[in-house]
């Protein structure tokens, strides 16, 4: 195997990766291993510690939790989707009246940290006497944000695509609505598809955000559970932490299923937007200029496609 | 405006430990990063695994939940004390890393193996082929996501808030709790929101012109 950095390696090089490998190894056992023993020497691994969890209740107040975080992550990622194609129809539309506030609407958006979005819905909208839920706090508060990084998604992948298609819908008889609505919004969600879907595991990531806000998901529970008989705070940290992890994995895995899907899609031939480059894309908040170079530009450097996560 | 002059010394504070946060956790990021990226790119298979053990699962943890480990967990391990504010840079320093490194490893990916090859074939040792070929033309690609990832930090040090970090974030429990400090929660996050996204706007600013100013012409 050879790449950018280093040839096949001779018989040399072949022994001095022998020892970096053993090397590798030894400082990844001995930082694992430092943590496991300072765990066993403060009593983490006790009975007691995990005492909680051989309770059906503190089960059922974990599912219970899980269901808030799905519940809150399905109903953001279902505004956001929708907001985002509003969004993106409003930046690429041809009036200035509607384009100029919905670009400025958009990167406000952008800008503002979730966490401080969620907080001004919580804490702030009381003020003008508005009472806000923690959970439409941190649902809306998803939305805005999530919503606006898909619109600029959806918007660099309509961009991208070749000029002749959206002529040929002109061209074709369709109106505005038509073009939009049957040839280049399917194109962009398409090609598009894996970033979506990784913007969604971002989406599920952040409502751990609703933590801060008091809003009682999954983390808020263990934050609770900390308080309980033998204090298991790290106990409970790791059970939880193995859920969230989990969760995301999964919609990790959906997205790289996705992304193989597509870039061996034949009906993707001719456009393949992720055929090279560092794929930008999956960065929050990365710019659509270098988007649009790496779709239009770099096609033919990395076949193998190995350099997408 | 009498949120801002009548707490001047705490919005003082607040920016600098947001800044403080995000220049320290980023410094981090940035060594951590570039140790985990190398090891992701190096021939040893090893490596390349644990690092992206590494990138995969901090990558699938969300943020909160890092800053839960270290700031509660930490404590309990009986390791000497650090103060809340070392623990949340070093948890949004762990978590930014993974992200740098993957920028550094797509940056490296995006240098087409000829050159490297056309510059081990005309005899240039690897230190001559990785500063004189390879990290120049992956610099340029690497610079624009590099400020994503650093903007995204920045926005991200406003989950310090939530772990009693006296930051920007924080500034609203900080001034509602105290009945002589004048300022509503509204008019507080409104400020805060303000301020994040001048800087968010800067640093975009700085991205878009780097951007231009490297853009590859290939």
């Amino acid at each position: 195997m050879t790449s950018v950095l280093y040839d096949v390696p001779g018989p040399r090089a072949i022994a001095r990766n022998r020892v970096l490998a053993v090397v590798t190894v030894a400082l990844v056992v001995g930082a694992i291993g430092f943590v496991l023993y300072r765990m066993w020497v403060t009593g983490q691994f006790e009975p007691q510690k995990w005492f909680v969890f051989t309770f059906s209740n503190v089960w059922m107040g974990i599912v219970k939790a899980l269901g808030k975080t799905l519940g809150a992550f399905a109903l953001a990622a279902v505004l956001s989707l929708v907001l985002g194609f509003v969004l993106a129809i409003g930046r690429l539309s041809d009036h200035a009246w509607v384009r100029v506030p919905v670009t400025a609407l958009t990167e406000l958006f952008r800008a503002v940290p979730v966490l401080v979005m969620m907080m001004l819905l919580y804490y702030g909208l009381p003020v003008v006497g508005v009472k806000m839920d923690p959970y439409w706090a941190v649902v809306l508060g998803l939305m805005v944000y999530n919503g606006s990084v898909l619109a600029e998604a959806l918007r660099a992948g309509v961009e991208a695509l070749p000029k002749g298609q959206k002529e040929a819908g002109y061209a074709i008889g369709l109106r505005k609505s038509g073009v939009m609505r049957l040839v280049l919004l399917p194109q962009a969600v398409r090609a598009m598809l894996p970033v979506i879907v990784a913007q969604l595991v971002v989406t599920l990531k952040d409502t751990a955000l609703g933590f801060i806000i008091t809003y009682p998901e999954l983390l808020y529970y263990a934050k609770q559970l900390t308080s309980q008989q033998g204090r298991p705070i790290l106990q409970s940290a790791f059970v939880i932490g193995g859920i969230y992890i989990v969760l995301c994995m999964i919609l990790s895995w959906i997205a790289n299923v996705v992304e193989k899907r597509t870039s061996h899609s034949p009906r993707l031939k001719g456009y393949t937007p992720d055929a090279g480059g560092g794929d930008p894309r999956i960065h929050q908040g990365s710019t659509v200029t270098e988007v649009i170079a790496l779709q239009s530009g770099a096609g033919g450097q990395d076949p193998g496609g190995q350099l997408s996560r | 405006v009498d949120v801002i002059f009548g707490n001047l010394d705490l919005w003082g504070e607040a920016i600098g430990n947001t800044l403080l946060v995000f220049f320290v956790g980023g410094l981090i990021a940035l060594v951590l990063g570039l140790v985990v990226g190398a090891m992701r790119v190096s021939p040893v298979p090893i490596a390349r695994g644990v690092g992206s053990a590494y990138v995969n699962l901090i990558r699938n943890t969300p943020l909160t939940l890092v800053f839960f480990f270290f700031v509660f967990g930490y404590p309990q391990v009986g390791l000497p004390e650090l103060s809340n504010t070392v623990l949340g840079i070093l948890a949004i320093g762990i978590y930014t890393a993974t992200y740098v490194a993957e920028v550094l490893r797509a940056g490296i990916n995006t240098v087409p193996v000829g050159q490297a090859e056309a510059a081990r074939a005309i005899g240039l040792s690897f230190g001559q082929v990785m500063s004189m070929v390879v990290l120049p033309q992956a610099f340029r690609s690497v610079v624009p996501p590099m400020m994503s990832v650093f903007i995204a930090l920045l926005k991200n040090t406003t989950v310090a808030a939530g772990f009693s970090i006296a930051e920007l974030a924080a500034l609203r429990a900080t001034i509602n709790d105290n009945a002589d400090r004048p300022g509503n929660p509204m008019e507080v996050l409104l400020w805060v929101a303000v301020v994040f996204v001048v800087l968010v706007l800067a640093m975009s600013a700085v991205q878009r012109h780097l951007e231009n100013k490297w853009r590859i012409a290939r």
